[in-house]
C-alpha cells in the first residue's frame, strides 16, 4: 500500500516534528508512504476568507503531487477537509474527483483503512483531547454533543491503545478553540478569548498535554499556554501515538 | 435599531473590554445550550425529527406560491382581513394605515422579530402612533432604547440589577431592588393597564397553515393573547416563509421549536388563532422584504427554512463572545449572518466573517440549515462582489502567488522562519494582531520538507 504523505504548510514550517511523526508511525505500521517533496499548502487559508478562486494554482499544484498515489494521508482534519470538499482541476477534473475521494485525516486512515487495533506506544501522561471543529463536525472523526446519536471517536480510541495515556473529560467537549485560519487576526477579539476560554477548560482538569488531530488548533493554544507561562504543553496526536516514553 | 458604520470585529473587540462580563454572558447562555441538549437527547427519534421538519420546510419553499395564495384564501373565508407587501416601507404602511382608520393611536405589541427587521417601531413614533412592547425582555430593551440583542432572550446582555436600575428610573421601583419576581411584578402591573386601555394589538406568527387558513403564535408570557384578546383590532405580521401546508405539520414543528429554543418540551402558550371574535376585527400582514430574492439564490434559498429558534446563537462561541448587538442587524446570531447580506451586501459585508466555521450552528438546528457552508459561500460571493477590504485583497493575492509555487514557498518559510530567530521584533509587536494575545511559535531549525531531503532523499 502506497501512501502520499501530505504534510500543512505551517506544519512543515513550524513543527516538523508533527511531520517526523506522522511518517515514521505510518512506516512502523507497514505503510509505504511517499512525500511529494513540492507540495505546498491546500489553499484553505484564501478559500476561507473568500477567495476561493485564487486556489487554483494550489489545486493544481496538489493534484500534480498526488493523482497517482492510493492514498493521501494528512496529519489535519481542516486541510484534508478542504481538499475533500473543494479540491478541483479544469485540467484534469477526474484526477481531482480521485484524490477527494483517497484523502485521509492520519486517525480516520489509521481507524477505517489500516483498521489499527493495537498500537506499541507508550506516554504516561494526562492527556486531553481537543477536539478540531473540522475532524469533527466535517469529517465525522468523532461523534458530536449537538446531535442525539451514539458516541465513538476515532482519535480517541486510538489514544487508548497508548500504554500511560490517562484521558482528561473537559466540560465542554467539542466547543471551538477561536482559531479559525485568518479569523484570529481579523477577529482578534474573539478569537483570543475563545483560545483562553478553550485551554482554561483543559487545565482546570489537570491535564498536562492538551492533543489534537489538527497542529492549527494546537499553536493558537500553544500561543495562549505560552503567553501564560503555562506548564501545560500541546502535543499532536501523531505525536502521543508515536511515543515511545 | 442602532445602526453605526462599525463592523462586527470592532463591535466585539469592544464588548471584549469587559472580560468579566464576557464570561457571563458566555456561561448564560451555554446554560441554555445545556437545556437545550437535555431536552433533546430524551427524545430518541430526534434527528429524524429534524429531518422530517427540514423535508416540509423544502416543500413549502418550493411550492410557496401556490401554498401562500390557498393561506390566503382560507385565511379571507375564515374573516381575516389578508395584506401584502413588498417590502419594511410598505409593511409598515400598512400597519399604520389599519391604525389609522379605526382612529387608533396607542398600540401593544408581542413577539415579533418581523416588526424588528422592518424598524416598525420608529417609523410609528414618526408618525405619531404610541407602541409598548409587551413581553418584558423586549420591554426592558425599550425602555432602554435599546435594540434586542437575541431573538428569543432579547435583553440577554442585561443583569438583573441593571434591570433593577431602569424599573426605578422607568417605572418606580424603590432603587437597589433586583429581585427578579418583584420586578417581573413590576412589569406586569405596568403592562396590565396597558393591555386595558389599547385597542389594537401587534403579534408576530409562528406558523401560518395553509390548509386551515389559522397561524399559531408560540409564546411564554402569554402577552400575545392578553393583546389579542383584549384590543378591537389584531394585526399578525408574518414573513411569507412562515407557511407550513397542514395542521398536522404542527406536531413536528412545535416539539422542535421550543426544546432547540430554550430547553422546555414545548412554549407554554400555542395560541391558534382561526377567525377574528365577534366585534374584533382580525388583520395578516405578509412580507416578502428581500425573501423572495433569497429564494432566488440557490445557495442561500433554505436559509428562510428558519424557524427562530435561536439554538444557533447560542452554541456559537463567538455570538457568546461578542454579543448580539455586534452583529449590528436584527437578527444577529449565524443565522442573521447569512440572511443580513441578502438585505444588503455593503452594510452585512463583515457578517459571514463573524465565524470560525466551527459546524456547531448546522448541528443544532431544528430543521437542518446548513448555516455555517452558507458562511463560506457567502464570503466567495461578497469577495467576487468587491466588498472585500483592500489590504485582504492584497495579502490573499500575495499568498495565492506564494503557495503556488514550491520555490517561492520554501524560500518565503525560511525567510519567515530566519526573521522570527534573529529578529523576533519584527514579528511580536503590536502590529501582529496575533501577538497581542498569543506567543508566536519557536521557529524550528529546519522544515519538514528540508528533514526530509537531508535524512530521508539520499537513501533513496
Amino acid at each position: 500500500m502506497k501512501a502520499g504523505l501530505f504534510i500543512p504548510c505551517y506544519v512543515d514550517q513550524f513543527y516538523p516534528q508533527v511531520a517526523i511523526a506522522t511518517l515514521q508511525l505510518l512506516e512502523k505500521l507497514g505503510v509505504e508512504v511517499v512525500y511529494p517533496p513540492n507540495q505546498t499548502c491546500c489553499g484553505q487559508p484564501m478559500a476561507n476568507s473568500g477567495f476561493e478562486h485564487l486556489t487554483k494554482g494550489c489545486d493544481e499544484l496538489f493534484v500534480k503531487n498526488f493523482a497517482n498515489l492510493d492514498y493521501i494521508v494528512c496529519p489535519s482534519g481542516s486541510c484534508t477537509l478542504h481538499i475533500k470538499e473543494h479540491l478541483h482541476d479544469e485540467h484534469d477534473e477526474a484526477a481531482a474527483t480521485g484524490i477527494r475521494k483517497r484523502v485521509y485525516e492520519l486517525t480516520e486512515f489509521l481507524v477505517d483503512v489500516l483498521k489499527v487495533e493495537k498500537l506499541d506506544a507508550s506516554f504516561p501522561h494526562k492527556v486531553s483531547m481537543h477536539q478540531s471543529c473540522h475532524g469533527q463536525r466535517g469529517l465525522k472523526i468523532s461523534q458530536m454533543s449537538e446531535l442525539v446519536a451514539a458516541p465513538f471517536s476515532k482519535p480517541g480510541k486510538l489514544l487508548q491503545m497508548v500504554k500511560g495515556v490517562e484521558l482528561v473529560q473537559l466540560s465542554r467537549p467539542d466547543e471551538c478553540c477561536g482559531f479559525g485560519g485568518t479569523f484570529c487576526v481579523f477577529e482578534e477579539a474573539v478569537s483570543a478569548k475563545m483560545g483562553k476560554d478553550r485551554v482554561a477548560d483543559h487545565i482546570d482538569h489537570g491535564t498536562e498535554f492538551i492533543t489534537a488531530a489538527d497542529m492549527s488548533c494546537l499553536m493558537h493554544m500553544e500561543g495562549i499556554l505560552k503567553r501564560q507561562k503555562s506548564k501545560v504543553e500541546v502535543k499532536h496526536i501523531a505525536e502521543i501515538l508515536n511515543s515511545q516514553l | 435599531m442602532e445602526h453605526n458604520n462599525k463592523d462586527h470585529a470592532t463591535l466585539a473587540a469592544a464588548f471584549n473590554v469587559d472580560e468579566a462580563r464576557v464570561d457571563w454572558h458566555d456561561e448564560t447562555l451555554w446554560f441554555v445550550r445545556q437545556k437545550r441538549d437535555k431536552a433533546v437527547h430524551i427524545v430518541p427519534e430526534w434527528e429524524a425529527l429534524r429531518e422530517t421538519a427540514s423535508q416540509i420546510k423544502n416543500n413549502v419553499l418550493s411550492n410557496l406560491h401556490d401554498y401562500l395564495l390557498q393561506f390566503e384564501k382560507n385565511a379571507q373565508q375564515n374573516g381575516i382581513t389578508v395584506h401584502w407587501a413588498a417590502d419594511d416601507k410598505e409593511h409598515n404602511q400598512i400597519v399604520h394605515s389599519i391604525l389609522q382608520q379605526n382612529n387608533i393611536n396607542r398600540i401593544v405589541k408581542s413577539k415579533s422579530m418581523l416588526t424588528e427587521e422592518c424598524h416598525l417601531n420608529n417609523y410609528l413614533k414618526s408618525v405619531g402612533v404610541d407602541v409598548v412592547d409587551t413581553d418584558l425582555g423586549e420591554r426592558i430593551v425599550q425602555l432602554a432604547d435599546e435594540a434586542p440583542s437575541h431573538i428569543v432572550l432579547p435583553c440577554i446582555h442585561w443583569k438583573k440589577e441593571e434591570i433593577g436600575e431602569l424599573f426605578h428610573q422607568y417605572l418606580g421601583t424603590p432603587k437597589g431592588n433586583a429581585d427578579p419576581q418583584f420586578l417581573t411584578g413590576a412589569a406586569r402591573e405596568h403592562l396590565r393597564e396597558k393591555f386595558l386601555t389599547r385597542r389594537a394589538a401587534i403579534t408576530g406568527v409562528n406558523f401560518a397553515v395553509a390548509e386551515t387558513g389559522e397561524f399559531v403564535v408560540c409564546t411564554n408570557e402569554g402577552n400575545a393573547d392578553m393583546g389579542a384578546h383584549l384590543a378591537d383590532v389584531h394585526i399578525a405580521c408574518m414573513g411569507i416563509e412562515k407557511i407550513i401546508p397542514l395542521q398536522k405539520h404542527l406536531g413536528v414543528f412545535l416539539r422542535l421549536l421550543t426544546r432547540s429554543a430554550t430547553g422546555q418540551p414545548i412554549t407554554t402558550y400555542s395560541s391558534h388563532f382561526l377567525q377574528p371574535r365577534k366585534g374584533q376585527t382580525l388583520h395578516i400582514v405578509i412580507v416578502d422584504n428581500g425573501r423572495s430574492r433569497q429564494l432566488g439564490r440557490e445557495d442561500f434559498r433554505n436559509s428562510l427554512k428558519c424557524i427562530r429558534c435561536a439554538a444557533c446563537f447560542n452554541t456559537c462561541p463567538v455570538y457568546r463572545r461578542s454579543g448580539g448587538h455586534s452583529y449590528h442587524t436584527a437578527i444577529a446570531g449565524p443565522i442573521g449572518s447569512i440572511l443580513a447580506p441578502n438585505l444588503d451586501m455593503k452594510d452585512y459585508a463583515d457578517l459571514p466573517f463573524a465565524s470560525t466555521l466551527c459546524g456547531s450552528c448546522s448541528n443544532v438546528c431544528p430543521v437542518k440549515i446548513d448555516i455555517h457552508q452558507q458562511l463560506y459561500k457567502w464570503r466567495q460571493v461578497l469577495v467576487k462582489d468587491g466588498y472585500a477590504p483592500t489590504a485582504k485583497k492584497i495579502a490573499m493575492q500575495g499568498m495565492a502567488s506564494t503557495l503556488a509555487s514550491p520555490g517561492i514557498y520554501r524560500f518565503a518559510g525560511k525567510m519567515g522562519r530566519w526573521v522570527i530567530k534573529h529578529f523576533p521584533f519584527m514579528v511580536n509587536n503590536k502590529l501582529n494582531a496575533w501577538y497581542k494575545h498569543r506567543d508566536m511559535p519557536a521557529p524550528p531549525k529546519e522544515s519538514f520538507g528540508e528533514w526530509y531531503k537531508k535524512n530521508r532523499e539520499k537513501k533513496g
